[in-house]
């Protein structure tokens, strides 16, 4: 076998067809990068959920000056509604602990959580932040049996779960992670295809070499090597240019826009690099592979 | 070296056999012309050695080797002792003289310094010395054949089968081409020619079999393409 010009022809194979190449190239790579990104979101949820299922906090938010609700009944929360709230707080199982923030406290977080907005925190009025109980579950999914105790509890404005907004949340990133897959499922039918059809290109405008390869007793392995290595190449190049696409994606928007205005989500870092990156390549290639050898053994006579 | 028994081949286009029952034996070192009309069979004969199809009854067995046996993957080795030379002489148009008869001997995996051997003694050998560097365009149809009698020389195999060599070329020329194919078959390689061009059958007074519609209808050891028992 001599490789050298097995390499020179699959050069010359892939020059031949540089707009179909250059078509399976894109397809590939946004494929791949597709493909990732849908694992990336997963990554990503996983990442919160273990974030935020750690320290989750169910607030149970008094009455205060400005309160409407009929529990309040237009007045702000008394000690003695205050202490009974905590009492059957402390008498629930769910519960594992209690935090008090008062409406100072209250303030002095926001201003914290805001510092970068100078603006915002001029116009909080310390008075309207709400005093809370946040309370810490021991099951954070059973939020709703806090809910119902206190619904028509005296004192109480209002109950509130973080799981909830998290809830609307996850649901949100797996509907983008589903879309991507999908779309990837189908950028990937798309990718099979015109390898298919560059690769039967490709056999058809070299049928005089194979032609006269199968004649003079050329291998199998040698007429086919050529468009094989054509669709690895290509397969490759798509490929990395995915891993790029995947790459710049989580750099331009979590690192650059998502993570320095949201301080409370933990966002992923680059781990996935290493593992997953390699996988979603060598996949790639793989599955360049197979769809050239599928086509050579349909188109390629031997 | 070739023997046919009770072979036929029916195409499955067509109602009538391109072959039936045809049994000859091709010796070893042998000059044969395959005469007859357009669509007496004359191609699929060729083919058949070739293995480039299958009979759909009997027995074809070249060099040995009874081909219905033989494994798909030993055919390139088969091929390797065989050379094929055609009417349109089939070469590559965008490569040299010397890189279309290299190109024979690249595939097969013979080494560059073999290459470099063969590839100057066979241009020689077919009359094309100093012709190495031109591209096929450049070239006479007679220069043309000799570059694709070349390159089906070039690995010297047992047997060389031509399939109406000297159609497209006038009969100077073809005269030329004969000579070669004649020295050829000197040198110990059996040839097999399809040709309907009576002036060259006639000229060499070889062994002529004659096909018509399928069926051998002579066998002759000194023929010409006329009919002259």
């Amino acid at each position: 076998m001599r490789m050298r010009l097995v390499l020179k022809e699959t050069a010359v194979g892939l020059r031949r067809n540089v707009s179909l190449t250059v078509a399976v190239v894109i397809t590939v790579a946004i494929s791949l990068a597709l493909v990732g990104a849908g694992v990336l979101i997963r990554y990503q949820v996983n990442e919160m959920k273990d974030f935020w299922y750690g320290k989750i906090n169910v607030s149970v938010y008094l009455c205060g000056p400005t309160s409407a609700e009929p529990t309040c009944a237009n007045h702000t929360v008394t000690q003695a509604e205050r202490d009974a709230i905590r009492a059957k707080l402390e008498a629930l199982p769910v519960v594992k602990q209690i935090y008090y923030e008062s409406s100072a406290a209250a303030y002095q977080n926001a201003k914290k959580l805001f510092r970068n907005s100078p603006d915002l925190i001029k116009n909080i009025d310390p008075a309207a932040l709400p005093e809370s109980f946040r309370v810490k579950l021991t099951d954070p999914k059973r939020f709703d049996m806090v809910e119902s105790s206190f619904a028509k509890q005296p004192g109480v404005q209002q109950v509130q779960s973080q799981s909830d907004v998290l809830k609307k949340l996850f649901k949100l990133l797996n509907g983008f992670q589903l879309g991507a897959f999908f779309f990837a499922v189908a950028l990937v039918v798309a990718a099979a295809l015109l390898i298919f059809n560059a690769i039967r290109i490709a056999a058809f405008s070299r049928r005089r070499e194979t032609g006269i390869m199968r004649l003079v007793g050329a291998s199998r392995l040698y007429v086919q090597l050529p468009f094989l290595l054509e669709g690895a190449i290509v397969g490759l190049i798509g490929a990395l240019g995915g891993a790029a696409i995947l790459v710049g994606i989580k750099w331009l928007f979590v690192d650059k826009a998502l993570r320095p205005n949201i301080s409370s989500i933990n966002f992923i870092g680059w781990d996935w690099v290493p593992t997953m990156l390699p996988v979603l390549v060598g996949s790639a290639v793989l599955f360049s592979v197979v769809a050239s050898f599928v086509t050579v053994q349909r188109y390629l006579r031997i | 070296m070739i023997r046919f028994e009770s072979v036929s081949k029916v195409y499955p286009t067509s109602p009538r056999p391109a072959l039936s029952g045809v049994t000859v034996t091709i010796d070893d070192g042998e000059f044969v012309f395959l005469v007859g009309p357009s669509g007496s069979g004359k191609s699929t004969f060729l083919r058949l050695v070739l293995r480039e199809e299958r009979p759909t009854s009997g027995s074809v067995i070249v060099m040995d080797t009874d081909l219905a046996q033989l494994k798909s993957r030993r055919v390139p080795a088969m091929r390797r002792e065989m050379g094929v030379v055609f009417q349109d002489f089939r070469l590559l148009p965008d490569r040299t003289v010397a890189a279309n008869i290299a190109f024979a001997l690249e595939v097969i995996g013979r080494s560059r310094s073999v290459v470099q051997t063969l590839v100057p003694e066979t241009l020689e050998l077919v009359g094309l010395e100093g012709k190495a560097g031109r591209m096929p365009d450049e070239l006479s149809g007679g220069e043309q054949q000799r570059v694709a009698i070349a390159r089906a020389y070039v690995n010297r195999p047992r047997l060389l089968l031509a399939d109406e060599p000297t159609g497209n070329l006038d009969p100077t020329t073809s005269v030329g081409i004969m000579k070669l194919l004649d020295r050829i078959n000197r040198a110990g390689t059996t040839v097999v020619m399809a040709s309907h061009d009576s002036q060259i059958v006639d000229s060499m007074r070889r062994r002529v079999i004659e096909l018509d519609a399928g069926h051998v209808v002579r066998d002759q050891a000194r023929g010409v393409y006329g009919y002259a028992p």
